[in-house]
C-alpha cells in the first residue's frame, strides 16, 4: 500500500469532520485526493499536528475530529501522545502516515523502522492502538476507529509515492484557516 | 489584575475558557487559581510549543486559549508562533513570565531574560509588561491584549515579573 492509496481509503470514511493534516507530504497528497472545508493544512510547524487537533477535539468534545500525523511529526512531539492519552478525548481518531521516511525533504530515513510507534501510543494509554499494513486492514480499521470511542492511535504502514511534481495546497492560511473553523457551524 | 485570583477573575469575565501551559514559579499561584476553579481546566503541557498547537486547535475549535509558559519556553515555541499563528492568524494570550530580568537570575535565565523583548519584537509579536504596584499600566497592557486578539489575531504577551503571581512560593 502506498502513502497516495492510504489516504484515499482514509478520505472515504471522512464527511464533515474536522481534520488536521501534518506538514509536508501528508498535507500536499490529501489536498489533491479530496480537498475538503474541514481539512486543516498545517503547512508549517512541523510536529503539531497532534497538539492541534488535540486542542480541537478537546474544545468540542460533540466533534469527532481526526489527525493525520506522519512518524516524523509524531517522532518530533512524542509527548504529546502522552498529553492525548492523559486527557483521554473519546472524540480523538490520531492515524499516523508511516513511511519510514522524511518524504517530502528527499526521504531521508527516519526512526520509525525501527521503533513501533503503535506501542509508543499504547505505552502512553491509548484505548486503542493498532497497526495495519494493507488497504484491507486499514479499511476494517478505519470503521473500528470512526465508530468507536477514542482516543485511538492507527499507524498505517505505507511505501513512499509522494510525487514532487503534484501541486502544493494552493488555500492561504487564512483561507485554511476559515474553511475549517467553518465546518463547526 | 495583580494578584492571581484578581486576574483569573478577569480572564474568565473576559470569556477565555482554555487554559494550558508549562509551569514556571513566577506563576504557581496562578496555576494554582485556575486549577481549584471548577469549571475551569487547566491543561498540563509537556512542551510549550506543543502548548501553542493546544491552544491553536482550541481557538478553531471556538475557545479562547491562554498559554502560561516562562520566557525560556520561547525559544521552544519559535517556530510555532512564526510558522503556524502568525501566519494563519490565530491568536492566543501568551501568560509569559520573565525571568533573569535585569541581569539578577539564575545563570540559565540570564541571556533569556536580557533578549526576550527583541526576540519578541523582531518576530512580529506585540507585548506589554505586567509589574507589580502598576494596576493602571497593568489595565492597559491588558485591553491592549484584548484588541490584538479580537481585531489583529496573533499572539499577545504579557510578560510577568516577579512578584505579581507567585503567591505562596518564593
Amino acid at each position: 500500500m502506498t502513502g497516495t492509496e492510504a489516504l484515499e481509503i482514509v478520505a472515504t470514511f471522512l464527511n464533515n469532520e474536522p481534520v488536521v493534516l501534518a506538514n509536508g507530504y501528508i498535507s500536499r497528497e490529501f489536498f489533491n485526493v479530496q480537498d475538503r472545508e474541514g481539512s486543516f493544512y498545517m503547512i508549517g510547524s512541523m510536529g503539531l499536528a497532534s497538539s492541534i487537533g488535540l486542542g480541537a477535539a478537546l474544545a468540542r468534545p460533540d466533534r469527532k475530529t481526526v489527525i493525520v500525523d506522519g512518524d516524523g511529526n509524531v517522532l518530533m512531539s512524542m509527548g504529546t501522545l502522552a498529553m492525548i492519552a492523559a486527557a483521554r478525548p473519546k472524540n480523538l481518531v490520531h492515524l499516523c502516515i508511516d513511511n519510514e521516511v522524511y518524504e517530502s525533504t528527499g526521504k531521508q530515513r527516519s526512526l520509525s523502522n525501527q521503533i513501533e510507534l503503535e506501542k509508543v501510543a499504547q505505552a502512553n494509554g491509548y484505548p486503542y492502538s493498532r497497526r495495519v499494513e494493507t488497504p484491507d486492514a486499514l479499511k476494517q480499521a478505519m470503521g473500528e476507529v470512526m465508530a468507536g470511542e477514542g482516543p485511538s492511535f492507527l499507524l498505517i504502514k505505507v511505501a513512499p509515492s509522494f510525487d514532487s511534481n503534484r501541486g502544493r495546497v494552493t488555500h492561504t492560511p487564512e483561507e485554511i484557516r476559515d474553511r475549517f473553523m467553518s465546518v463547526y457551524g | 489584575m495583580l494578584n492571581s485570583k484578581s486576574f483569573a477573575d478577569r480572564l474568565i469575565a473576559e470569556k477565555f475558557d482554555f487554559f494550558t501551559g508549562v509551569p514556571c514559579s513566577l506563576l504557581s499561584g496562578l496555576i494554582s487559581d485556575l486549577e481549584s476553579r471548577p469549571g475551569v481546566n487547566y491543561i498540563p503541557a509537556v512542551r510549550e510549543d506543543a502548548a501553542v498547537g493546544l491552544c491553536a486547535g482550541a481557538y478553531m475549535a471556538g475557545s479562547l486559549p491562554v498559554l502560561l509558559m516562562q520566557n525560556s519556553g520561547l525559544g521552544y515555541s519559535l517556530n510555532a508562533f512564526t510558522s503556524l499563528n502568525l501566519i494563519y492568524n490565530i491568536p492566543v494570550l501568551v501568560v509569559m513570565s520573565w525571568r533573569g530580568f535585569g541581569g539578577k537570575d539564575a545563570p540559565e535565565h540570564i541571556i533569556m531574560g536580557d533578549i526576550n523583548e527583541p526576540l519578541l519584537e523582531t518576530s512580529g509579536m506585540p507585548h506589554a509588561v505586567l509589574e507589580p504596584g502598576d494596576e493602571a499600566g497593568a489595565e492597559a497592557a491588558f485591553q491592549q491584549a484584548l484588541d490584538t486578539i479580537r481585531n489583529k489575531k496573533i499572539p499577545f504577551t504579557l510578560l510577568v515579573k516577579k512578584g505579581l503571581y507567585n503567591e505562596g512560593h518564593h
